[in-house]
């Protein structure tokens, strides 16, 4: 069977007007998202994960690469606004008060991508009530308009837009990044229930690594919009390999300020402009294990297990550090203890 | 009343209420905010006056507005005429009511007119404004196109269409209607080019929708906010404009009851001390330009969900 999603070398790179440079956003990423599978994009701010999500999306072209949905390639000529294509693939927005429009009723946002589908009245009406029973709205905030509505209430709205057309893939750009704790987690939640209900595939894309570690199956680190390690969550979590992803799980704030971090590996200095990148390792000039091979060449991505692939010279290095493991189990447990109270 | 707006927050009354309470509702939610804003009052009060003066005028009235009675010119304010009467013995106070009937109209269709076209050609600009294409070419060319009738003094430029198309009402609402245009061309434009990059704009685009459905069903409906405000204080300017116009003989030929004409007509007379001709069409003039302006800052307030919202709040 055919992956539901598959991403080939895509790059992206906006021109900055006037220079003749480039921002290089996203370079060569390939990636890979099965039907009912949760694939998290994980990555500071500018790697160049939202990008990704957007031209998925369609909503900016590629400058190179190839996007297939259920085995047929979309881009020119297959916009995602194609019959064929309508209502398959929807999104979450992070700012849940940006993303409603403040001149329709919650009924009418919830019915209206239903709309495009060419649903009849009565059909949408009835699709709306069912939407709204998944999501523990009433009846009577369909009536309300946006800004009658909390934040947790708003990104519960959004994200039933998405799933009012039984959606095969959903684009999650950072749903819960701008909710308080609680709605965090009922959002959080309502995702994986969803999920379990409907069978939709996930595309998150997340800076909250413990919404990340809690409802993604595999998770992919980016880092200046290449992806520097890809696999199964709870092996990430438990045993990164490269060192990219060691210094930014090692970055979370642990729920328990008592937990005493050992960080074995620290990454000095900034994230580099994406403009102009030199070549070899674009983590080089950060990282502790650098010699001189990682500032000349760029490493492969390899595969070092089970669909794990890491993109290292050194990935042998970074395994052979024992006291990584035991961090990240701990907070495994500390995050598993905090997210059990939302999680029945 | 602040119960009424209270019962709309997150745990409020929706759906289940009948149309009828909510538009009472509404009502109570208007009369609310003019009694915490009595400007806004004053303005609705002006424009309502002038309307209802405009509709009423032939039975209103206590002589014909053009009828000359030669006996009695220049007559100073006082019983019998309220306002006096002009140099040709015409009664100042029922050609001050009839005026809004054509000055009124003038305005309101030149206006109306003048913000269909702009905004619809506004919001198409905008909307496919810094896309690769013709389309770029086309929005640049109109925007250059409305900024060149823009570099021309509206008065000036007025003028020069009466001249071309005859001295008609209909050439003054065409001339009303030019040179408004490009205000809300460009007024849409910014709207439209800000909107357009909103999430639910992008969430509907994901969802298959058409430009022209995102156009009408997201886009316009929410940038029309200051368009509406901007119609209503252009009323009052057109209302300027098309009094303005017949000041200098190029809008409505005497004896149409017309404030500006009236003006013009009287002017001679005040070098010698009858101002009555002049000043009352004056100063009705100005207070309906100025009820106009105050009913186009509470739209803008209205229209716009989030600044009523805070309105709201501080009535609470």
């Amino acid at each position: 069977m055919t992956a539901l999603l598959e991403v080939n070398d895509l790059v992206k790179r906006f021109p900055i007007p006037g220079s003749g440079k480039v921002v290089q956003a996203v370079n060569d990423v390939s990636l890979t998202i099965e039907r009912g599978e949760t694939l998290s994009l994980v990555g500071e701010s500018g790697s160049g994960k939202t990008t990704i999500g957007r031209c998925v999306l369609g909503l900016i072209d590629p400058t190179a690469g190839q996007i297939r949905f259920d085995g047929r390639a979309m881009g020119r000529g297959r916009s995602i606004r194609a019959r064929d294509l309508r209502g398959r693939i929807q999104l979450v927005f992070q700012e849940p008060a940006e993303s409603l429009d403040p001149r329709m009723q919650m009924g009418e946002t919830l019915a209206e991508p239903l709309r495009y589908l060419g649903m009849n009245r009565a059909d949408r009406e009835q699709r709306v009530r069912e939407v709204a029973e998944h999501l523990g709205l009433s009846e009577r905030m369909l009536a309300l308009y946006p800004t009658e509505l909390s934040a947790g209430l708003q990104q519960r709205v959004g994200i039933g837009r998405a799933i009012v057309t039984r959606p095969e893939l959903i684009v999650l750009d950072e749903p819960t990044s701008a909710l308080d704790p609680t709605a965090r987690a009922e959002i959080v939640d309502l995702l994986i229930r969803l999920q379990g209900e409907l069978g939709t595939a996930y595309l998150l894309i997340s800076h909250d690594l413990s919404t990340v570690r809690f409802i993604s199956h595999r998770v992919a680190v980016l880092y200046l919009g290449t992806i520097v390690e890809e696999a199964e969550s709870e092996r990430l979590f438990a045993r990164p390999l490269h060192p990219y992803s060691i210094g930014l799980l090692a970055s979370v704030l642990l729920p328990d300020p008592e937990l005493k971090r050992s960080s074995s590996i620290s990454l000095e200095g900034e994230i580099p402009s994406p403009i102009d990148l030199p070549p070899g390792c674009p983590l080089a000039g950060r990282c502790p294990f650098a010699d001189a091979r990682c500032h000349k060449e760029r490493p492969p991505v390899v595969s070092v297990g089970p669909r794990h692939l890491v993109g290292c010279f050194h990935h042998d290095r970074v395994a052979a550090l024992d006291q990584t493991i035991d961090q990240f189990a701990r907070f495994q447990e500390e995050s598993n203890r905090l997210l059990s109270v939302g999680a029945d | 009343m602040s119960t009424a707006v209270a019962s709309r927050g997150p745990a409020g009354v929706g759906a289940a209420d009948p149309a009828g309470s909510r538009w009472l509702r509404r009502l109570r939610f208007f009369a609310a905010v003019l009694r915490q804003r009595p400007t806004f009052a004053i303005g609705y009060a002006i424009v309502a006056v002038v309307i209802v003066t405009a509709l009423l005028a032939p039975w209103i009235v206590p002589y014909g507005p053009m009828v000359a009675d030669p006996t009695v010119y220049l007559l100073p304010p006082g019983r019998g005429h309220l306002l006096g009467t002009d140099g040709t013995g015409m009664d100042i106070l029922s050609r001050v009511l009839y005026a809004p009937r054509v000055d009124l109209a003038i305005a309101g269709i030149g206006t109306l007119v003048s913000a269909s076209i702009g905004s619809c050609i506004g919001a198409i600009v905008g909307y496919y404004e810094g896309q690769r294409s013709w389309r770029r070419a086309v929005s640049a060319s109109v925007m250059r196109s409305a900024d060149v009738l823009q570099a021309f003094p509206v008065f000036v430029f007025a003028i020069a269409l009466v001249a071309v198309f005859g001295q008609s009402v209909r050439s003054i609402v065409v001339a009303i209607a030019f040179v408004n245009a490009p205000i809300y061309l460009r007024l849409m434009r910014t709207q439209v080019l800000s909107i357009r990059r909103l999430r639910y704009v992008e969430a509907a685009y994901v969802a298959g929708a058409s430009d022209l459905s995102i156009l009408a069903r997201h886009v316009i409906p929410n940038a029309m906010a200051p368009v509406l405000a901007q119609l209503s204080v252009n009323i009052g300017w057109a209302v300027l404009l098309t009094a303005g116009l017949s000041f200098v003989g190029a809008g409505v030929v005497a004896p149409t009851p017309e404030w500006g004409s009236m003006i013009a007509m009287g002017f001679q007379n005040v070098v010698t001390g009858q101002w009555w001709p002049s000043v009352f069409p004056g100063i009705a003039l100005g207070v309906t330009v100025f009820g106009f302006a105050l009913v186009g800052a509470s739209v803008e307030v209205l229209a716009d969900p989030v600044r009523r919202r805070i309105l709201s709040g501080s009535l609470g």
